[in-house]
């Protein structure tokens, strides 16, 4: 029988399984930042004359801003001139099926257990893969396209279908939104766009895998959901990149819009390489994630498994603003070794009767730091408006941290606010519970972490929650000590 | 602990406003030549630190995360005159009496403006009490050893600025394994009608190892004050600052109750830090409630500094017409095997602001801590907003720490139920408000002070409707 200190000595000794780097022959802009590298971008990817425009509002505005401090996460300077802002595999004329994509990218996909060949006969799942900056493949588009809905990378949509970018591109996130979020908007260089037309209920799954291959890029992706009257969708994120000794940024925006009556659920399983165990290296994952939920009855609902990443900092929000409108975030967070997050939501009521839900599950091992951040705001108009927050928080080891830091902004007397947190850590005497009937320490802990972050995974799509439970096991080092 | 702040988020420098640093610093000039000659030599170092930490500091503003939701521009645009002089003549005590809390048997100090009034004031014999401008002649050690010691005047601009104008105040010490029978009740009196005057009370209590009080801090208005009294109109209509300081240490074993009242005028500027230093199984419970002034902001911090230590919060805040009222708490557990218990009730109506921010931090050494802390709101009125920010910042493993918050209106069940049983929609609703408020007033041990805050409740029902 293995003692807990060796079972801790086990889980520390798993290593990160997508480290790993692929040959590809890359086509890169040198680093920097300039106009410049904006409009090489921009006239890379063929863009029409008011993307360009937008990007240079962005770029000039994200000079005039400073980096936020407040997040409760350390980290060295990021050198925003050293980072290469373009980096795309070599493109193969014209492709038309899979086949024809590199073989060495389709490896790649099908070591990270993502076979697109695969996905595409079996699951039914639609994916859309991103390697560094662009978009690689996109399965079942055709099937899709009879249906009405536009699935494809956003440069695809830039050309094909432009007036519907430039009717909601940064709608939601506007360019001068935030520091990342504006430079997300200056410099992004591809991401998945997703039209679901009025009525239509999207038959199966779609997805985004996204990957960080080249070294020194920076990762900028763009995405952008619209769901019209009636429609629904879901869509799922993956991520993950190679292991390296230096940082790499990460600074991704995602819009939703959700119309009357609309539904859109974003789950995302995000493990980027979260640096080795003494903290060095490491994705520093700044994201930017908004849904609007324009119309009545819309529904916008935010699910999130992160265990990579070396600094996370990521609020995705909704803002309801149609009358009954409501907005959903589950979250399990995961710190071990050196990371840190500082996660959590925003929900702001501006509708009549609308509702919000927030669990929000932390879990602290290692030197972990792992923040709960979150805003409520009940504006005046939001009649009947109603909240209910929970964020709990497992610490694991004792050089670990855990803090919450929740505003409640309330504007209008008929609302309901009620927000809860608590904090333990993994009892002793559980444990002993569970040992006593026989199942190992090891077990035991992955079955109570389970057992914790239930709330959140059941709101996972089946395929998704699988993973994220794996996913846990393998990032969760020393449990008990 | 100077870290505790460090550790929070988002503290943005803030620049002072040029003009106000320079007269502040004026002022402060001219006070040091006159009167602050006639302090103790170690405390000139103290005052000159208080000066220069609010000249960098400055008046804090919206930017500042700590006072992100309380604008204190019409505090900083005020003409700073503070009363560094006893007032020539004092009000008379048939004025004061009307201030003193009825039924309550207690050793009494009186404060005009700041400064202590030994005239107006009665004391028990036996007690270690007196104005701390008479203790740092009689009991220089004592205070050269605590007097602030425990405040951070290089984080908040009022306590550094309390910390280079303060003239007097309340100081209390109890010797070890001795105890106050009888509570000391402090009542500090804003009488001037000048905008902008300013008092800077600042006390310190010494409860030694195994002693034991019970202190209830009053802060009122002359004349013909309100709150306590119940018309709301005829308060003295300056704008007046109280910026007051209190210190408290509270040895092993200790026990200390501490009653913190403020009614102050309608226009009157309340700004107060409390700041408690806990050692070994002591034991403190410390009440806030705050009924008047137009804009409120109150500190509290605790540190727990020791193992075995018991400390209860306990706060209500009502807020009517235009009023402002911020509770900041910080529960600081250093030490392991300590429970912190808070409750804030608030109450809001007409266009009232309340702000809540309570933070616990448990730091990497305090195992088996206990803390928990609530924060409940009830809106009524429309125009009502709260703000509430509860936050735990955990270093430890081993700990129990909840906080939970909520804010809405009455409960349409519970109004039906006493409905159902035949008593009127406004009668019920007075009830509920009322039972609210009394979940806080309940934890107060002493039944004189209960029974006026029950009375003060009643009144204000009865006056809006609220």
């Amino acid at each position: 029988m293995t003692t807990p200190a060796e079972t801790i000595q086990q889980f520390v000794d798993r290593d990160y399984k997508y480290g790993f780097v692929t040959d590809i022959e890359s086509d890169a802009v040198p680093p920097g930042l300039s106009e410049d590298v904006i409009r090489l971008i921009s006239a890379k990817k063929k863009e029409p004359e008011f993307m360009l425009e937008w990007r240079l509002k962005a770029y000039r505005n994200w000079l005039t801003m400073t980096e936020p401090k407040w997040p409760n996460v350390h980290y060295p300077p990021i050198d925003y001139q050293k980072i290469i802002y373009y980096s795309a595999p070599k493109p193969k004329k014209g492709l038309n099926s899979l086949d024809e994509v590199d073989p060495e990218l389709l490896k790649t996909f099908e070591k990270l257990g993502i076979s697109l060949q695969e996905q595409k006969r079996l699951t039914g799942v639609a994916v859309d893969a991103i390697v560094d900056s662009v978009s690689v493949a996109t399965t079942f588009q055709k099937d899709l396209e009879k249906l009405g809905i536009l699935f494809c990378s956003f440069s695809d949509a830039v050309q094909k279908h432009s007036e519907l970018v430039k009717k909601y591109l940064g709608t939601v996130v506007p360019y001068n939104d935030n520091y990342y979020a504006a430079l997300n908007s200056a410099v992004f260089s591809d991401g998945s766009f997703c039209f679901i037309p009025k009525g239509v209920r999207c038959p199966m799954e779609l997805s985004t895998y996204f990957r960080i291959n080249a070294a020194n890029t920076g990762q900028f992706e763009r995405t952008l959901i619209i769901a019209e009257e009636g429609a629904y969708v879901s869509y799922l994120e993956g991520c993950t990149a190679p292991m390296r000794d230096e940082n790499q940024l990460h600074a991704a925006v995602v819009e939703l819009i959700a119309l009357d009556d609309a539904e859109i659920k974003y789950s995302t399983v995000q493990n980027w390489y979260p640096g080795d165990r003494e903290g060095k290296g490491g994705v520093f994952n700044f994201v930017t994630k908004r849904g609007k939920c324009a119309g009545r009855n819309s529904r916008i609902s935010w699910t999130q498994v992160e265990t990579g990443s070396a600094i996370t900092w990521k609020y995705p929000s909704v803002i309801l603003q149609g009358d009954h409108s409501v907005g959903e975030f589950y979250s399990v967070a995961l710190t071990n070794n050196f990371q840190q997050a500082d996660t959590g939501t925003k929900m702001i009521h501006i509708g009549k009767n609308t509702r919000s839900t927030i669990i929000s599950k932390g879990i602290s091992a290692g030197r972990g730091q792992n923040s709960y951040r979150g805003l409520v705001k009940i504006l005046k108009a939001a009649d009947g408006a109603r909240n209910y927050s929970q964020c709990d928080s497992l610490l694991i080891g004792d050089r670990c941290g855990a803090h919450t830091f929740p505003y409640i902004e309330v504007k209008n007397t008929s609302a309901q606010v009620e927000h809860e947190a608590s904090t333990s850590k993994i009892g002793e005497d559980q444990i002993f519970y569970c040992n006593q009937r026989g199942i190992a320490t090891q077990d035991a802990v992955s079955m109570i972490v389970n057992g914790y972050c239930k709330e959140v995974f059941r709101h996972l799509p089946m395929e998704f929650a699988v993973e994220a439970q794996k996913l846990l096991g393998v990032s969760l080092e020393g449990s008990v000590g | 602990m100077i870290q505790t702040e460090k550790m929070s988020p988002a503290r943005k420098p803030v620049a002072p406003a040029p003009t106000a640093g320079q007269s502040f610093l004026a002022k402060f000039e001219e006070f040091e030549r006159g009167r602050v000659r006639q302090s103790p030599d170690w405390l000139y170092p103290i005052r000159k630190a208080g000066i220069a930490h609010f000249a960098e500091l400055g008046f804090p503003t919206v930017q500042n995360e700590e006072w992100r939701y309380t604008n204190i521009a019409p505090i900083a645009k005020l003409p700073f005159h503070p009363i560094l002089e006893r007032p020539a003549s004092l009000p008379a005590l048939k004025e004061i009496e009307t201030l003193f809390i009825p039924g309550l048997k207690c050793s009494r100090m009186v404060f005009v403006d700041g400064h202590y009034a030994p005239e107006l004031s009665a004391i028990a014999d036996g007690i270690k009490a007196c104005g701390l401008s008479e203790a740092w002649k009689t009991e220089a050690r004592l205070l050269e050893r605590h007097l602030g010691r425990y405040v951070h005047c290089e984080e908040n601009a009022f306590v550094a600025l309390n910390t280079a104008f303060f003239t007097d105040g309340a100081f209390i010490h109890i010797p070890a394994n001795s105890q106050i029978e009888d509570p000391v009740h402090l009542l500090f009196v804003s009488r001037s009608s000048e905008p902008g005057s300013s008092s800077h009370p600042r006390n310190l209590v010494i409860a030694e190892r195994g002693s034991r009080c019970r202190i209830i801090e009053h802060y009122a208005s002359l004349p013909a004050l309100s709150e306590s009294k119940g018309s709301r109109s005829n308060g003295s209509d300056a704008p007046t600052l109280t910026n007051a300081v209190t210190e408290i240490v509270v040895g092993e074993d200790a026990s200390v109750e501490h009653c913190k009242w403020q009614a102050e005028s309608l226009s009157a500027f309340h700004i107060a830090t409390l700041q408690v230093q806990q050692e070994g199984k002591s034991r403190v419970i410390q009440h806030s409630i705050s009924t008047g002034a137009k804009i409120a902001r109150i500190d509290i911090h605790l540190v727990l500094g020791g193992e075995g230590i018991e400390s209860i919060l306990n706060g209500l805040y009502l807020g009517g017409g235009d009023q402002l009222v911020d509770h900041h708490t910080v529960v600081d557990h250093a030490a392991p095997r300590c429970a912190s218990h808070e409750f804030y009730n608030g109450i809001l109506d007409g266009k009232s602001k309340g702000v809540f921010n309570g933070k616990i931090f448990v730091r990497k050494d305090a195992q088996k801590t206990d803390a928990k802390q609530t924060s409940r709101n009830l809106l009524l009125s429309d125009e009502a907003t709260i703000d509430t920010k509860p936050q735990l910042e955990i270093f430890a493993d081993d700990v129990k720490c909840t906080h939970g918050a909520t804010v809405g209106q009455l409960n349409e069940e519970e109004i039906f139920y006493l409905r159902s049983r035949g008593i009127g929609a406004e009668n019920a609703r007075r009830m509920l408000i009322h039972a609210f408020a009394s979940d806080v007033i309940n934890r107060i041990t002493l039944a004189p002070i209960r029974e006026e805050l029950e009375k003060l409740m009643s009144e204000r029902l009865d006056r809006e409707g609220v």
